[in-house]
């Protein structure tokens, strides 16, 4: 077997490793951490239906970003949705046969990836052109655009400068999930984008992205709004009322 | 008022937001308290020893602690929503009034110690060790925040930097540097029951003192009845209602509320004080030091509801923590809680506001009133940060917007609302929230006032309004010596039970 096809192989069961138990460490420490007072952002639902259409509304519409700022909404709405777009097209590969609804957003997805990089663009020009953002970014918040754009355009390249063999790459990733090895196509623009997407995923864990599981437990916004009604004290809290 | 040593804001009928002017306010700090203001509510008297180790030990602490400070300091993502919202940004330009950099002084040295990347990639992320510096910087910049949440409202994660300044707050006083105004009133208010540390004879001879005031006024006995065992009702509501103007002008305007229902109703001297500085400084435990009072106040007097005066703050500790904090509430099933619900009558909230009281009664007519009594003022509201993002009043979400402004405009005919950007849930801070209520942060709280006073200077300009209501005595202080430098009265502000007061007729149910 290519050296490569190795070393692709347990980058990716590395990163895949990474990942699920780098988030799920964190996921775990964020449940088991008490929030002891009541402090929704209010107006706030008062019912549990209604945390979860607020919930909802902020994960799949950004409705807080939308009331702040109409420019960082529109960049970040259209990178957020174009990725999603472009991840489900991606289920093609790791499937046999592909899902009906993914064949379905095939022709969708192909341009998603434009979407993107439009939107990466636009989130990475306000880093330089408004001052206040520009204020607040670290090298951190730049890499961080560098690579998801580098992953977005080595995609793009794929598909329109130098097609990589694409049977070839779904029987490696197939063969993965099976615990089997075939060999990787070895193309550079391959190469780079399998690079990129491992680096992502191991950086996941430990870095800002931490912001999609985050906000599931922001007490801000997951808090039902009925402290009068139901009284809540936190374990440690509790004991203080045993003095 | 004493010329300004700064320079007072430009007033403009479309709000701008300023450019930025890195250490535009790093020369105002707050002053530090004394040693024997710190021991006194158990903290160290200065600046330990090892206070690097001990402030990130206690970080640690805080991490395990609270749900909050563990999430927000973790999802930001620097997208810059918030950088516009604040209003202490907008009236100084100082960066790091922007919500996400006064957030990084502590993000920064969290990622240092308590994150992968800070601690093996510190530049990368922007980590930093907390040198005294970096220390004195957080003083200064957190005693910056008035803790209103403007910024929770644009968060996409819904961060609140009230939680972060808190969570600093913790730390510093746990290292023996905390603010002078803050730790001093929680001093009083433990030693004495009230943040002016007005004592219970002082507090009789006021009280009695004002029953003859109205009854000079008005010709009614209406009484203001304290320490009153069997009374329906307790009322607990800031100190400053005793004896500040305009804050009185509402004192009176509940006691006539209650006088014109028949209802009968306390003041306790152990409770003489519905402000909780606790939640200032974050600590629960002096936060729940300070509940209890009115739990043991209401169980003393045996009363039946107990009911909050105007005080934002207070509201928001009463409404959102009273119940956890000390049991006042519905819902709890341990014996400390059934103590108290088996004695509060359960047909009204537990606790209740004065607004959502008054409101009721007005609705069901038990009280009348006269609305042209007020037809020399026009008015506008100013929804306070703590009641607007941080409680409820009545049984629907924004019943905070909705109720105050209902009872406005049940006493009164002139009414208009300011800006829709400035008031609700974006309504902005009055400038002195948060422990800044301090003649030492004027700059700030002047500066810190230019978004409302834009906006209230637009409905003068544009309606005439001359009175400004609000359910707040820190707004009401705040606004009352922060008008006069933007060219306006300070009698503008005043409660909303001042306009009950005027227009209640107090023989209807004689």
């Amino acid at each position: 077997m290519p050296v490569l096809t190795i070393v692709y192989a347990s980058l990716f069961y590395a990163a895949t490793a990474i990942l699920v138990f780098g988030v799920g460490y964190k996921v775990y420490g964020y449940a088991r951490t008490p929030a002891p007072l009541k402090i929704p952002t209010t107006p706030a639902p008062t019912t549990g239906t209604g945390v979860a259409f607020r919930m909802a509304r902020e994960v799949l519409l950004f409705e807080s970003l939308f009331k702040a700022t109409k420019w960082t909404w529109i960049f970040g709405y259209l990178f957020h949705a174009a990725l999603a777009l472009v991840l489900l097209r991606h289920f093609r590969y790791f499937q046999e046969p592909v899902w009906l609804v993914i064949d379905l957003i095939q022709p969708f997805g192909m341009y998603a990836a434009f979407g993107m990089v439009a939107g990466l663009a636009g989130l990475w020009a306000r880093r330089f052109l408004v001052d206040r953002v520009r204020y607040i970014s670290t090298l951190s918040d730049h890499l961080m655009l560098a690579l998801l754009l580098a992953i977005a355009l080595s995609g793009l390249a794929m598909k329109y400068v130098a097609p990589t063999d694409i049977v070839g790459l779904k029987t490696f990733m197939l063969g993965l999930m099976a615990f089997e090895l075939h060999p990787l196509p070895e193309d550079p623009f391959l190469m780079i984008h399998l690079a990129l997407v491992a680096s992502l995923m191991i950086i996941f864990p430990i870095s800002k992205l931490l912001h999609a599981p985050g906000v599931f437990f922001s007490p801000s916004r997951n808090q039902i709004d009925n402290p009068r009604e139901h009284r809540y004290v936190a374990p440690w809290a509790a004991k203080l009322e045993q003095k | 008022m004493a010329a300004p040593t700064f320079e007072v804001p430009k007033m403009k009928a479309v709000s701008e937001v300023p450019r930025v002017q890195k250490g535009a306010m790093a020369h105002t700090k707050s002053y530090v308290a004394s040693a024997a203001i710190q021991q006194a509510i158990g903290f160290p008297g200065e600046l330990v020893e090892n206070w690097e180790a001990k402030a990130i030990e206690k970080m640690g602490d805080l991490l395990g602690k609270y749900r909050s400070f563990k999430v927000y300091l973790d999802t930001c993502v620097h997208c810059g929503a918030c950088t516009d919202k604040c209003h202490y940004f907008l009236g100084t330009g100082d960066p790091i009034n922007m919500p996400v950099a006064r957030q990084d002084l502590v993000r920064n040295v969290y990622r240092r110690h308590f994150t992968f990347a800070g601690k093996y990639f510190p530049k990368l992320v922007g980590a930093k060790d907390l040198t005294r510096e970096v220390l004195d910087q957080w003083y200064t910049y957190y005693n910056q925040c008035s803790e209103c949440r403007r910024c929770s409202v644009f968060c996409p994660y819904g961060i609140d930097t009230a939680e972060i300044t808190m969570g600093a707050k913790e730390i510093l006083d746990s290292i023996g540097y905390g603010q002078k105004y803050t730790n001093e009133i929680i001093g009083k208010v433990q030693r004495i029951g009230n943040n002016l540390g007005l004592p219970g004879p002082a507090l009789e001879d006021t009280l009695e003192g004002l029953e003859e005031d109205i009854l000079a006024d008005t010709g009614a006995a209406v009484r203001m009845p304290l320490n009153q065992k069997g009374a329906e009702v307790l009322l607990v509501t800031p100190s400053a209602d005793f004896f500040s103007e305009p804050h009185v002008e509402s004192l009176i305007g509940y006691a006539k509320v209650f006088h014109a229902a028949g209802i009968s109703w306390t003041l306790s001297s152990h409770a003489s004080e519905a402000g909780n500085f606790g939640l200032f400084i974050g600590n629960y435990e002096t936060m729940r030091n300070i509940a209890l009072r009115i739990r043991e106040a209401a169980l003393e007097l045996g009363v039946k509801r107990i009911i909050v005066g105007e005080c934002g703050h207070a509201w928001r500790v009463a409404y959102s923590f009273w119940n956890t904090l000390a049991g006042i509430g519905a819902g709890g099933n341990d014996p400390f809680s059934i103590e108290l619900q088996q004695q509060l009558d359960p047909r009204y909230p537990a606790p209740q506001h004065i607004c959502e009281f008054t409101h009721d009664l007005l609705k069901r007519g038990v009280i009348t009133v006269d609305k042209s009594a007020n037809d020399h003022r026009v008015i506008t509201y100013h929804d306070s940060c703590n009641v607007a993002r941080a409680s409820r009043m009545g049984d629907m979400p924004g019943g905070q917007f909705v109720i105050p402004r209902e009872i406005i405009k049940m006493v009164a005919n002139n009414y208009h609302d300011m800006a829709a950007d400035t008031i609700h849930e974006s309504t902005f801070c009055c400038g002195g929230g948060g422990g800044l209520l301090t003649d030492d942060l004027m700059e700030l709280r002047v500066k810190g006032a230019l978004p409302r006073m834009e906006a209230l200077n637009n409905v003068v300009q544009d309606h005439q309004v001359n009175f400004m209501a609000t359910i707040c005595a820190i707004c009401k202080a705040q606004f009352s010596k922060v008008l006069p430098y933007y060219g306006f009265e300070m009698s503008m502000v005043g409660g909303i039970h001042q306009l009950v007061s005027t227009a209640i007729k107090l023989d209807a149910k004689q």
